[in-house]
Parts: structure tokens; C-alpha cells; sequence
């Protein structure tokens, strides 16, 4: 990179803010990111306009930050606008990079959900059942409200991505390392993940031994001992097959790795690899017994798919009546 | 990755393919895929002329990889491998696709359909093919020692038969004496030689034998290492008796005041001392304390064998010895176990006195027996007028064991025999089917029948005491149908014999865990082949013979043990032995020491390394199974032959469209 200042944007899509917080987390080191880079786009924390960006030119953005899902026409929008005007995409975040919580939507459909979330939750009143709409009118004009997709997917299901950084969210001293990564030019080959290919456990002080599991604890129900590894406690944890660099924070302190950081290097999806790494170690010699087992984990495709089941071979439950999804869009047809 | 050159072949196998796959177009299709510069049919690749055309290809063509599109790889792969690298290529760049098993076998009736599936599979094996890698066969040298376990007539034969050969043999059996369920009979069919006299010289030999090490009252506990190498941990359980000092000269037990009923040698029905000798020919010659019964391990008190031997070769004081043994190949030959016809409530063995099973027959009539081979009943006196024996107990009946026990046919006959030599008696054989297959054995159906053996084909609904008729009273009434006349049955007779079947030991399934010998769904250790490698098992070096196997006679027991000598003997010979490439490796740089890997393989091949904190694999013992590439979660195990590049590929291979004429992924 010249002596000139590069240019930073950083945006996000659908998502819960916290990327752009652990942004903010790099404290004093933000100051060398404003030293090396301005910052052409952040909407969380300046007050940019779409116009602004799709005003630059094509590639003169150096690095943008995108964190988030693509759930809607909108995201999928600032998506294209921002892989064309820069010169390095980084899917920044589990948002962005496997889909996340917002990919849990894809357990069901918009249909369901708008149901439950405008009219059936029990903080809702709604009496007349008004569903968001594309368009209404209101004395002002025509308002109107992004098309909001069936199936959320990954960014990179929607334009190529150059790196991408995992966590929910990023570590500060990660996020550190791939600025300057960039910053100085010694970026991996384009299409990796930044961050080391060991898992969770390997960063894990836990002592871990020769695993069998009988049952299944939540959190609350034991008080695990702090030296051993806690899937041997019964208590779920995806450090086996998450990618580390978080510093195996949660396990650490007692609860189970969420899969934050989504799969090693080759794997195809995340929660299948947990999945048959957890089912290996079960105790049981007959289905009944490996059902009861399993009646003991609540919520299973929520704990192996927390944050890449967009991304994952299943992508989204199956859709019925034979629909397929539209390539481009995740719309019915 | 450099220019790929795939050669493909596909087998008309006669008509078993052709006769409903369209060979010759599967071939020309075939010819568009990606990278095959090749593509012919050909009536038999197996034949000369077949493997001759791949070595021809390999060479005019430069190919860098071969699809044979056959039978399944069961069958040829070793022969077109070995095709390979006759013509230089490295085996291992070799793929089969299985058109015959998979396509035209299953799809008799749908032509275009078992066509269509035999293009997928080939296709599937040109994409997995290019990403197949060379693989070097690993060499491991050979000791000479074998591990034989089991004392019956399998392992014994197995034991001299190496020994015989020149090579040390340790045979580990169970119990207090080699000798096996043969040691107990009276009679064996269809000859009707004494079961002890034929067996005893054997015993005799494989006790003595020089190159023989006999671990009786043993049992293996641990086993470690892989073909040519293996550690075994014995344990050698105390006897209580010195064997350097004791002659076996009877003493302690003649004196010994407590009396015990012996439920395994004498099947329940006579007794034995505390400190016994399972019976007069056993070998070793040593007696044992049974330390559950003895006065002194209860009260400190009487030492009556202490006293009387001797040679002073009592031994209160000794415990279990552990012994540790290297060898370089084993033979199961752990036998099998009696069906326990109390699990058929409504044949009353156990509740109806006069209800015997086989085993206990045996000993009645045997000479050595409690009853000095007097065929009476319970109470010890009384000659049975009428006997009848019931065959398949708990055999061939879904509600037990679905499986033939192959021997009770035989030995019904046999025990029809030794009924009405000694005692006169009317017998009636309930039987479901005769199976009379073996040498001798037809004939000697016929000798029983012209006996005077009444034989009625039923399977025995109920054995009651309840009469209906004052003829029924005192006797067992058998019910059934006779499907021969067509019409329910109601036989009375004074005494039962139940032929209970054959079954695999309680146990198989842990001792072959621990030797890395699978079971088959009826519990009898799994062979490697069921028709062309019958004593092998799928762990190298590792063999089985005997009923651990499958219900057999003595006669095919022997043969067995005697196959399993041979293959023993074959691989010492050679010295060294090549081990298929084809296994797991971790890539021990990306592995987190997670350890969920650790307990998954069934031959105890991983190993964690504390100080690394990482898990290994050793390469000598691993299969290639795949287990533990499968439960890795961090997907740092590669199997070898089977990469994740080479699966996946071969299922984009198999998602191609083969209806449409273009070659697109769907």
C-alpha cells in the first residue's frame, strides 16, 4: 500500500451491531486504523449516504469491513455496490460469513415468522394483523420497505469475498492482525479465513481425556469442574470443531464454545462436523439408548447450526410442495 | 494438477452385465467425460486378454489413471490393480466401478434405468479417479510366535499343527483343563468312536509338544500391536498348586471333605472336590483349588490338602500371574456356548425333572460320567422306557436363534443310537427338517432309522406332565403337529432329551473387540470372506476357527483349525508382510488433542500423545476404516484413498445428468 491514506468502509447488513462494537473494541488502536485509512462508509457511527458510496469509483474503497447477513433486497444491494467499488472484500463476522443468527430463519420460512413475530408472540398487539409491506401509502407518500427474503444467505453467496474473519464477534487482537495484515500487505492467499486452522480446544487449558458422553446438562444444571473439559461434563460445546483464535473465552469460563467461528479450513458444514464428532462419543449401544440421550439436548439443529446454517450443505429446511428457491434472490418462485 | 489421462473399461461380464445394461453405450458415453482419452467394452476384463488390453492402454496412451467398470472390487480389484502395475502404473491410481452388484444385478427389469445407473457410477469413478494419489504398501516383519486361544478341538488342532511345522505355539485356554465341549461327550457321529479316545492323544500331545506353551486356567486380557507384532497380556489365573512340585497324583482331591456340584464339566449332574481335576484325562494333569468353595478361604481352617500332598505343592498363598506374550499372529478358537433351554419356559427343563438337555445326556451315557454310562433318570435309578428327543432347541426359530446349529441332527441320531443300545427304549425324534449333508451322515440316518428310531416331523409346541389319559399318567406328554399325517399329536414318554442348539459365547463380542474380530448379526465371529477366505478375519493376522465361527462338527472344527495352521504358516514363511496403504493419518499440526478421535477405532489404532497434545495414528495397526475421519470434528484425519477431495468429487460425479446429453454438474 503507497504512503497515501487507503480508504475503509465498514457496513453492515443484517445483523445485531456487535461487529461494529468490537470495532470500537480496538480502543487506542482505532487511532492507527484512522491513521492508515480514511473512512469512506460506516453508516453505525457516521452519517453517510447510499448516494455517497455508489458515488465513489469502482475499487477505490481499499478495504471494506462487511458484517451481516443478506436477508433482504436491501443487504443484497449494498452487497454489490460495495464488492464493486472495493478492492478488498472482507466478510467480517459470523453474520456475514455463515449466516448466524439471523440464518436461523432459515429453520422456517417468512411466512411463519412474520406470523409469529407480528401477530401470534405474546408481546404483540396487532389486533388487525398488519404484516410489514413492500409499499403503503401514507399522507406523506409511498413509503417503502426492502423485499424481505425467504432464505437468509451468506455474503458470499452473493458476491465473491476476499477474506473473510470469524466471530461472533471478531476479536479485537484478530481484527488487529488483519488490519495490519492489509495494512501491510501480508495478506494470506485471497479466499481464506484469517486466523490460525486449530480449534477451540486447542487454545482450551481444560484437560481433555477419552470421551464418553451419558447426558447432556444445560448450564444451569451443574456446576461443572473447572478443570475438565466440558463436553466430558455432558455439557454441549463445539470447541471440537470451531476454529479457534477467540482465546477459548467461553469454555474457559464455564460454558460451552458456541461455534462463533464457524468450521476449520475444507470442512463443507460446520454442524455435521460437530454433529458426528459429538455422536462418535455418545455412550450407548442401541438407538434407544442414543435417543434418550439425545432427548437430554435440547434444541439439536439450534446447537450444531447456531451460526452456519446458511452456509452449511443444508442451507435451509426444506421448502414443501416441491418449491425451489430462485438462485439470486432466495425468493419463491 | 498436471494433464489427466483416464483410461475406462467397461465389462459386458458375459451376459450378467450385458444382458441388461447397455454395455456398448455406456462405453461410448463414457468417452466424453472429462479426462478419459480411452473408453472401450469389453466381454471379460478379468480375463487375460482384458488385463492384457489395460497394460496395452497404459502404455500406448500414457494413461495416469484406470476405471474398470465390472463386478465389485471384492472380486477384481486385486486383478486389475496387479494390471496396473504390470504396466507400470501405481495400483492405487486404479478405480472400480461396480456395474454388476450395483446396476444390472439389482435392476434386472429396467434396462434403461440399470443403464443410466451403471453411467453414474462410472462417472462417478472418472471424477473420484484423478484425485486418487500413488500409495506404497507398508512392510512389517513377521514373528514367528503364534497366540492360539481356546483349548477345544479347533485350537488344539491349530496348536500342533504349527508346532508340528517347527513354530512356538502359546495356547491359552479358559478353564482348568484343554479339551473343549469334546472332552465331555461320550459317542461322536456318525463313526460312534469314543469322543475321549480320539481326543485324549491330541490333548496328550499339545500338553507335552516342545514347542507348545499351554496357559490353561488363562485368559488373555489385553492385546496390543498388529500382524507380525502383537503384545498380548495373559492372565494366568492361581491355581492354588504349584506345578513344578505337584505329580497329579490325586491325594489332595481324594482327601479334600467338600463336595461340590459341578455344573461345568459334569453339567449339573455329578460332583466334584474342592480341589478337582476336571476329570481323569485332563491336561495339564494339575489340580485347582475352587477358592469360592474351599473351607480354608472361608474359615482359615482345615488344609486337609496341605496335609496329604506329597510334595507339599499346595499353594494357598499364590495369586494371579500376569505374562506377557509377543507374537506374530493369532487363532480364535474360543468355541461356542449351549442354548439354555430354560429361555423356552414351555419345554419345563428345569421344571420337569426328567427333561435333560444334550450335554447332559452326554454325561450320562458316558462311561467317566456320574452315572458310569447308565441312561436312567433323575432319580438316579430308573431305565427310561420310551425317550424321545426334541431337535432344533432354540435353533432355527426366529424367537431365539434364527441360525441352524448344524450339529444337533448328528448328534439326535447318536443319542437315538446310545438310547436303545443301552436301554431298549422306544425313541421318538421330533425333528423340523433332516439335514444329513456330510460324509457318512446319510448313511448313518438310515442305520438309526432301520434301528427302530421313530421319527415324526414337528416342531414340539409344549412338553407337559398334565395328562389327559390315563396312559399319560406319570409321563411327559410331547404336543405337536405332525405334518407328515397332518393332525395334532400327543406323545407320552418317561424321559426328554433336548438338542439345544449351538450359540455364539456370551462374550464374543468383547473378545472380539479386543482381537479386532467382528460379529455378525448372529453373534459369531465374522470371516473375511464367507465363501473365499473362511478363517480369516478382516484384522491381519488375526484368524478364527471353530464353532467361534459358526455352528459346526468336530470334523469341519478340525479342518478349520487346521486352514487357520496353514495361513499362520504362510504368513511366518514369507517372513514380512505388505499392509495396505490405504489408512488414516493425522495431520498433526492442525489437530487441537480434542480426543474425540481416541476410543472411536476399533483396532486401537490412535494413540494421544500427552506431551504434544495431539492424537496419532499408528499406521501398522490402522484398517483404513474411516471411523475416526468420519468423527474428527475439525476434519484433520485424512484417510488415504478415501480424501474428502476424493469423495466429494466422486459425488459430483455421480450428480452428472446422465439422461441429457450435455456433461453439466447438476
Amino acid at each position: 500500500m503507497s504512503d497515501k491514506k487507503g480508504k475503509l468502509g465498514l457496513y453492515w447488513a443484517s445483523s445485531c451491531g456487535g461487529c461494529e462494537i468490537a470495532v470500537l473494541a480496538l480502543h487506542e488502536k482505532i487511532l492507527d486504523v484512522a491513521a492508515a485509512f480514511d473512512i469512506v462508509f460506516w453508516p453505525c457511527v457516521m452519517d453517510f449516504k447510499y448516494e455517497d458510496v455508489e458515488a465513489l469509483e469502482d475499487g477505490e474503497i481499499d478495504v471494506c469491513l462487511f458484517n451481516g447477513a443478506i436477508r433482504n433486497d436491501e443487504n443484497a444491494h449494498m452487497a454489490h455496490v460495495l464488492r464493486q467499488k472495493s478492492k478488498v472484500l472482507v466478510a467480517f463476522g459470523a453474520c456475514s460469513f455463515g449466516g448466524s443468527m439471523p440464518g436461523l430463519a432459515n429453520f422456517t420460512d417468512k411466512d411463519a415468522m412474520f406470523d409469529w413475530i407480528y401477530k401470534q408472540s405474546p408481546s404483540t398487539d396487532n389486533p388487525q394483523g398488519t404484516l410489514p409491506q413492500k409499499h403503503s401509502q401514507v399522507p406523506e407518500g409511498e413509503l417503502t420497505l426492502p423485499n424481505f427474503w425467504r432464505t437468509v444467505k451468506t455474503l458470499a453467496q452473493i458476491v465473491p469475498v476476499d477474506y473473510y474473519l470469524p466471530g461472533c464477534p471478531p476479536e479485537a487482537h484478530q481484527i488487529e492482525a488483519a488490519v495490519t495484515a492489509i495494512v501491510t500487505g501480508q495478506l494470506p492467499p485471497p479466499g481464506s479465513v484469517i486466523g490460525p486452522d486449530v480449534t477451540v480446544c486447542d487454545e482450551c487449558s481444560r484437560t481433555k481425556n477419552e470421551k464418553k458422553i451419558k447426558h447432556f446438562y444445560r448450564p444451569q444444571e451443574i456446576i461443572p469442574d473447572p478443570d475438565v473439559c466440558l463436553l466430558e461434563q455432558g455439557l454441549f460445546c463445539a470447541g471440537i470443531g470451531t476454529r479457534s483464535g477467540c482465546g477459548a473465552l467461553c469454555p474457559q469460563v464455564g460454558m460451552g464454545c458456541r461455534g462463533c467461528y464457524g468450521p476449520n479450513e475444507g470442512v463443507l458444514d460446520h454442524g455435521a462436523k460437530i454433529l458426528t464428532g459429538i455422536a462418535s462419543v455418545l455412550d450407548a449401544n442401541t438407538p434407544e439408548e442414543v435417543d434418550k440421550i439425545l432427548d437430554t439436548l435440547p434444541d439439536p439443529a439450534g446447537y450444531f447450526y447456531r451460526f452456519h446454517l446458511p452456509q452449511s450443505l443444508l442451507r435451509r429446511r426444506a421448502l414443501g410442495n416441491g418449491q425451489k428457491q430462485t438462485a439470486k434472490t432466495g425468493e419463491a418462485t | 494438477m498436471s494433464e489427466q489421462r483416464v483410461g475406462v473399461y467397461v465389462c459386458h461380464c458375459g451376459h450378467n452385465i450385458a444382458g441388461t445394461v447397455d454395455v456398448e453405450h455406456v462405453a461410448e458415453w463414457s468417452a466424453n467425460l472429462p479426462n478419459v482419452v480411452i473408453s472401450r467394452d469389453n466381454k471379460f476384463m478379468c480375463a487375460s486378454t482384458g488385463q492384457e488390453q489395460i497394460e496395452e492402454d497404459i502404455k500406448e496412451f500414457d494413461l495416469t489413471h484406470v476405471v474398470v467398470a465390472s463386478c465389485s472390487p471384492h472380486m477384481h480389484e486385486k486383478t486389475f490393480r496387479n494390471a496396473c502395475a504390470r504396466a507400470g502404473l501405481n495400483p492405487y491410481l486404479f478405480e472400480m466401478a461396480n456395474i454388476r452388484e450395483h446396476a444390472s444385478w439389482v435392476h434386472a427389469s429396467d434396462k434403461d434405468g440399470a443403464t443410466n445407473k451403471a453411467k453414474s457410477l462410472v462417472s462417478a469413478a472418472v471424477h473420484r479417479v484423478i484425485h486418487q494419489e500413488p500409495l506404497q504398501p507398508m512392510q512389517v516383519d513377521i514373528r514367528p510366535e503364534t497366540l492360539v486361544v481356546g483349548g477345544g478341538i479347533a485350537g488344539i488342532q491349530t496348536a500342533l499343527e504349527i508346532a508340528d511345522a517347527g513354530y512356538h505355539v502359546y495356547l491359552v485356554e479358559r478353564e482348568p483343563s484343554i479339551g473343549g465341549h469334546m472332552a465331555m461327550f461320550d459317542k461322536t457321529f456318525p463313526t460312534l468312536d469314543c469322543s475321549a479316545c480320539i481326543l485324549t492323544p491330541k490333548m496328550f500331545d499339545a500338553g507335552s509338544h516342545p514347542h507348545i506353551t499351554l496357559l490353561s486356567y488363562s485368559e488373555v486380557e489385553q492385546v496390543d500391536g498388529y500382524v507380525g507384532n502383537f503384545t498380548v497380556r495373559v492372565r494366568r489365573k492361581a491355581r492354588h498348586v504349584d506345578e513344578d512340585l505337584c505329580t497329579g497324583c490325586g491325594s489332595c482331591w481324594e482327601k479334600c471333605p467338600i463336595k461340590v456340584i459341578d455344573t461345568v464339566f459334569e453339567a449339573g449332574l455329578g460332583s466334584r472336590k474342592a480341589i478337582y481335576r476336571p476329570f481323569p484325562q485332563a491336561v495339564p494333569k494339575y489340580p485347582i483349588i475352587d477358592v469360592e468353595n474351599c473351607t480354608y478361604y472361608k474359615s482359615g481352617k482345615c488344609r486337609m490338602c496341605e496335609k496329604v500332598c506329597p510334595t507339599e505343592a499346595i499353594r494357598f498363598d499364590q495369586e494371579d500371574e500376569i505374562l506377557e506374550v509377543e507374537v506374530g499372529n493369532i487363532v480364535l478358537a474360543t468355541g461356542f456356548q449351549l442354548f439354555d433351554p430354560r429361555r423356552i419356559p414351555n419345554y419345563g427343563y428345569g421344571r420337569l425333572e426328567n427333561v435333560f438337555t444334550n450335554l447332559e445326556f452326554e454325561r450320562l451315557s458316558n462311561a467317566a460320567g456320574p452315572t458310569e454310562g447308565k441312561i436312567v433318570l433323575r432319580d438316579g435309578v430308573t431305565e427310561p422306557e420310551s425317550v424321545a428327543i426334541v431337535h432344533c432347541v432354540g435353533s432355527r426359530d426366529k424367537n431365539y436363534n434364527s441360525h441352524c446349529s448344524a450339529i444337533c441332527c448328528m448328534a439326535s441320531l447318536k443319542f437315538a443310537h446310545l438310547v436303545m443300545e443301552k436301554t431298549g427304549a422306544k425313541v421318538y425324534n421330533f425333528y423340523i427338517d433332516m439335514r444329513s449333508i456330510s460324509k457318512g451322515y446319510e448313511e448313518f440316518y438310515h442305520r438309526i432309522m432301520e434301528e427302530g428310531a421313530s421319527f415324526i416331523r414337528g416342531k414340539v409346541s409344549e412338553i407337559t406332565d398334565a395328562a389327559h389319559t390315563p396312559e399319560e399318567e406319570g409321563k411327559l406328554i410331547l404336543v405337536c403337529e405332525d405334518t407328515l399325517i397332518g393332525r395334532p399329536r400327543r406323545v407320552p414318554v418317561d424321559m426328554v432329551i433336548l438338542s439345544a442348539g449351538l450359540e455364539p459365547r456370551a462374550d464374543a463380542q468383547e473378545v472380539g473387540y479386543m482381537f479386532g474380530a467382528g460379529c455378525g448379526d448372529t453373534g459369531f465371529f465374522t470371516e473375511r470372506h464367507p465363501k473365499l477366505d473362511p478363517v480369516a478375519t478382516v484384522t491381519e493376522g488375526v484368524f478364527i476357527a471353530g464353532a467361534c465361527q459358526g455352528a459346526k462338527d468336530i470334523p469341519d472344527s478340525v479342518a478349520q483349525g487346521a486352514a487357520a495352521a496353514a495361513r499362520v504358516l504362510a504368513t511366518i514363511s514369507k517372513k514380512q508382510v505388505n499392509l495396505e496403504p490405504v489408512r488414516a493419518e493425522i495431520d498433526e499440526s492442525r489437530c487441537s488433542g480434542c480426543r474425540i478421535c481416541n476410543n472411536m477405532c476399533p483396532y486401537h489404532a490412535i494413540d494421544f500423545i500427552e506431551a504434544d497434545g495431539v492424537s496419532r495414528v499408528n499406521p501398522a495397526l490402522c484398517k483404513g476404516c474411516g471411523t475416526c475421519v468420519a468423527a474428527c470434528p475439525s476434519q484433520v484425519i485424512n484417510g488415504a484413498h478415501f480424501t474428502f477431495d476424493q469423495l466429494i468429487a466422486e459425488i459430483d460425479g455421480i450428480m452428472v445428468d446422465v439422461t441429457a446429453g450435455a456433461l453439466e454438474v447438476v
